[in-house]
């Protein structure tokens, strides 16, 4: 057989029937589902007369619109109540398991799949989710759907698809000490830019891909959707079957061994082809900060903030210009003389327990500025359970930090946790566009670590220097 | 889902890049359980001053576009977010076609599911036809799905690429979930051949 790609494998693995314009019938085999994007689907089976097909492969969980403060008590906004109800009332009549808001299980969607043992290598993975593409740091086909679709696969358990291209993005090299792989792929979508990967699934190869724990290439593939790609990837090897191994859901004792002699397979051929590739050298990537309203709005730290006159695309000139004029900022400012109001740690590119562990480290015996208020948010209950274990929240507590229950929280805004108008926010999440945290709360995204330093300084730092 | 065979309207022009989902429809609007009555949170951001005003500037709330059925945009159109919200609150506001020069992946899907024609043209095209809205009050376009053709006031006709299974599903109005279930027995195949191989993926979730 020819030479396939890791995708290419994947794909062919789940063709229910392939026509011969190329439009596929894909089986899915697992759906994550939450509160947000799901009503509207629940609502159309049940106009429609339909059932699930296979409710025992999906799992739903609220998160989105959960509060971070005691749960204990009733939620304050009746319409998000509402819609967390609707969840459960949701689950609970076409017989889909659900983590629901008092479970230790409960966290962000993207965070429990993994954590679970769900999400396992060779899957495809769907959600009404964009950073459904986290998934893929296990060499799994993940990838956001809208409602419609979330209707789709409750429905058929397939979906209607076209075969997209495939784009390799090889990072070779070691990264320097103390940057991520948050600064990695902030540092890719710099390069290919916001659409860059739109139509493809990408992959990420090369040395400094191989280097990083299940936590870093989850945040990898995570923003694959800020580069335009609907999914990223990375080839399971024995970092990632060691992380499955023992979680709840991972298949156990000979279905185990079956499984990873199964996914020793799922490793793109020598001498397939990719559609197109993009390479890095590890070594070049600095900290990364982004300065404007779109994640490709980025520099290294010890960077500036451009110059729209320097721009020849008359668009992209006025983009600019109306970014940088939003964010606050001024031409050519070094991006260290960016002051912060607000950090945010969380959210499913960063709120896992390495990622809280590594800002714990940063924090330990030192003090949030006077001027800036910090929180920590957990991506799951069992993530806070693990870092309260570890005494992670003293830590953060004692610095300044507030350490909060699991959810999306200020990644987007829709619970109590908001940015007000004007202020500027130092975050670990994925997107920085425009009211992101709250109307006109200004986004800054970066790592955990470059988080924590902000935090402390009250300004951006290079976290390779800062002692 | 309606039919699209042809539609002539006209023409409402957003000239931004990268118009992500967020900015179509911002959160606030996510936590209805309905997918009707979101016209109110189109732009809402971008429709408003810092006081909280109506911006009588942003295109949305100039006489002219209110009966607008065509959108006309820029690069990279519905980035961000997967929310299928960003398409109703179009289709709310009476938007049926959305014309750029590229589209997210995860939107231009989304559209399709709700009766709404993204066309793909090209950036020249796209300018010229920013030029003739700018030119002319009331510009009127006519888009032919059938032909994949848009027509211009002064005759010029542009073509479009579109799938053809995606091209057919829209031009019939067909419910795609019941063109899916027709495939009942190829899905249950499947799924027995697929479990054989690989029985940990039909582990059921508990
Ligand atoms: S943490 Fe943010 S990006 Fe992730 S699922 Fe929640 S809202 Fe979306």
């Amino acid at each position: 057989m020819a030479a396939q790609t890791l995708f290419e494998k994947i794909w062919n693995d789940h063709v229910v029937r392939a026509e011969p314009d190329g439009t596929t019938l894909l089986y899915i085999d697992r759906h994550l589902v939450h509160e947000v994007t799901s009503p509207q689907a629940f609502e159309g089976l049940t106009v429609a007369g339909r059932a699930p097909r296979r409710p025992a492969a999906a799992l739903a969980v609220p998160d989105h619109n959960v509060p971070t403060t005691d749960r204990r008590i009733a939620i304050a906004d009746p319409i998000s109540a509402k819609q967390i109800q609707t969840l459960d009332d949701n689950c609970r009549t076409f017989g889909i398991t659900l983590f629901g808001m008092n479970d230790i299980r409960q966290g962000v969607v993207h965070v429990i799949g993994p954590e679970q043992g769900f999400t396992l290598p060779g899957m495809t993975i769907v959600c009404g989710d964009s950073h459904t593409s986290t998934h893929g740091a296990f060499g799994a086909l993940a990838f956001g759907i809208g409602t419609s679709e979330v209707e789709h696969v409750l429905a058929t358990q397939c979906l209607v698809q076209k075969r997209p291209k495939t784009m390799e993005v090889r990072v070779e090299g070691q990264l320097s000490p103390r940057c991520s792989a948050k600064d990695v792929i902030l540092a890719i979508i710099g390069k290919i830019g916001t659409a860059g990967g739109t139509g493809y699934v990408i992959e990420y190869t090369g040395s400094a891909i191989r280097a990083l724990s299940m936590e870093g290439r989850m945040t990898l593939c995570n923003m694959s959707i800020e580069g335009g790609a609907r999914a990223g990837m990375v080839a399971p090897d024995d970092i990632t079957f060691a992380y499955i191994k023992g979680r709840p859901m991972a298949p156990k004792g000979a279905l185990w061994d079956q499984a990873v002699a199964s996914w020793r397979q799922l490793t793109t051929d020598a001498g397939a082809k990719y559609d197109a590739v993009v390479e890095l050298r590890a070594e070049t990537i600095a900290p990364q900060v982004t300065w404007g309203t779109s994640p490709g709005m980025v520099t290294g730290v010890d960077g500036t903030v451009p110059d729209p006159r320097s721009m020849g695309d008359e668009k992209l000139r006025q983009a600019t210009e109306r970014a940088i004029e939003y964010m606050a900022l001024t031409p050519g400012m070094p991006i260290r003389d960016i002051k912060i109001d607000k950090v945010f740690i969380g959210s499913c590119t960063n709120s896992r327990i390495e990622d809280l562990r590594l800002a714990a480290s940063f924090a330990k015996g030192k003090k949030v500025a006077g001027s800036v208020h910090a929180m920590v948010v957990p991506g799951s209950g069992l993530v806070k359970q693990q870092a309260e274990q570890e005494g992670l929240d003293r830590i953060f507590k004692e610095s300044g930090f507030e350490w909060r229950e699991a959810g999306c929280s200020m990644c987007l805004a829709m619970n109590a946790d908001v940015l007000q108008p004007g202020e500027r926010c130092a975050s670990t999440s994925n997107r920085n566009f425009e009211g992101r945290q709250g109307a006109g709360g200004r986004t800054h995204l970066v790592s955990p670590a470059m988080a924590v330093a902000a935090a402390i300084e009250g300004h951006f730092v290079d976290i390779r220097q800062w002692s | 889902m309606d039919a699209f065979t042809t539609l002539t309207g006209s023409v409402a022009p957003l000239d931004r890049l990268n118009v992500d989902t967020d900015q179509i429809i911002p959160k606030q609007f996510l936590k209805t359980i309905k997918r009707t009555g979101l016209r109110e949170g189109l732009f809402y951001d971008w429709r408003r001053r810092k006081d909280g005003s109506q911006d009588p500037e942003f295109f949305l709330n100039q006489p002219r576009y209110q009966e607008a059925s065509i959108l006309l945009t820029r690069d990279n159109f519905g980035c961000g977010s997967s929310r299928e919200h960003a398409p109703w609150a179009l289709l709310d506001q009476g938007f049926r076609c959305i014309l750029a020069p590229s589209f997210a992946d995860i939107f231009y899907n989304n559209c399709f599911q709700n009766g709404i024609l993204p066309v793909v043209l090209k950036g020249s095209e796209i300018q010229a036809l920013f030029e003739g809205v700018a030119a002319h009050a009331g510009y009127r376009l006519t888009i032919d799905l059938a032909a994949q053709q848009v027509t211009t006031p002064e005759g010029t006709a542009y073509h479009f690429d579109i799938d053809p299974f995606r091209k057919d599903c829209l031009y019939r109005g067909l419910d795609a979930i019941g063109l899916t279930l027709q495939q009942a027995p190829q899905i249950a195949q499947y799924e027995q051949r697929r479990r054989s191989q690989a029985p940990w993926l039909f582990q059921d979730v508990k």
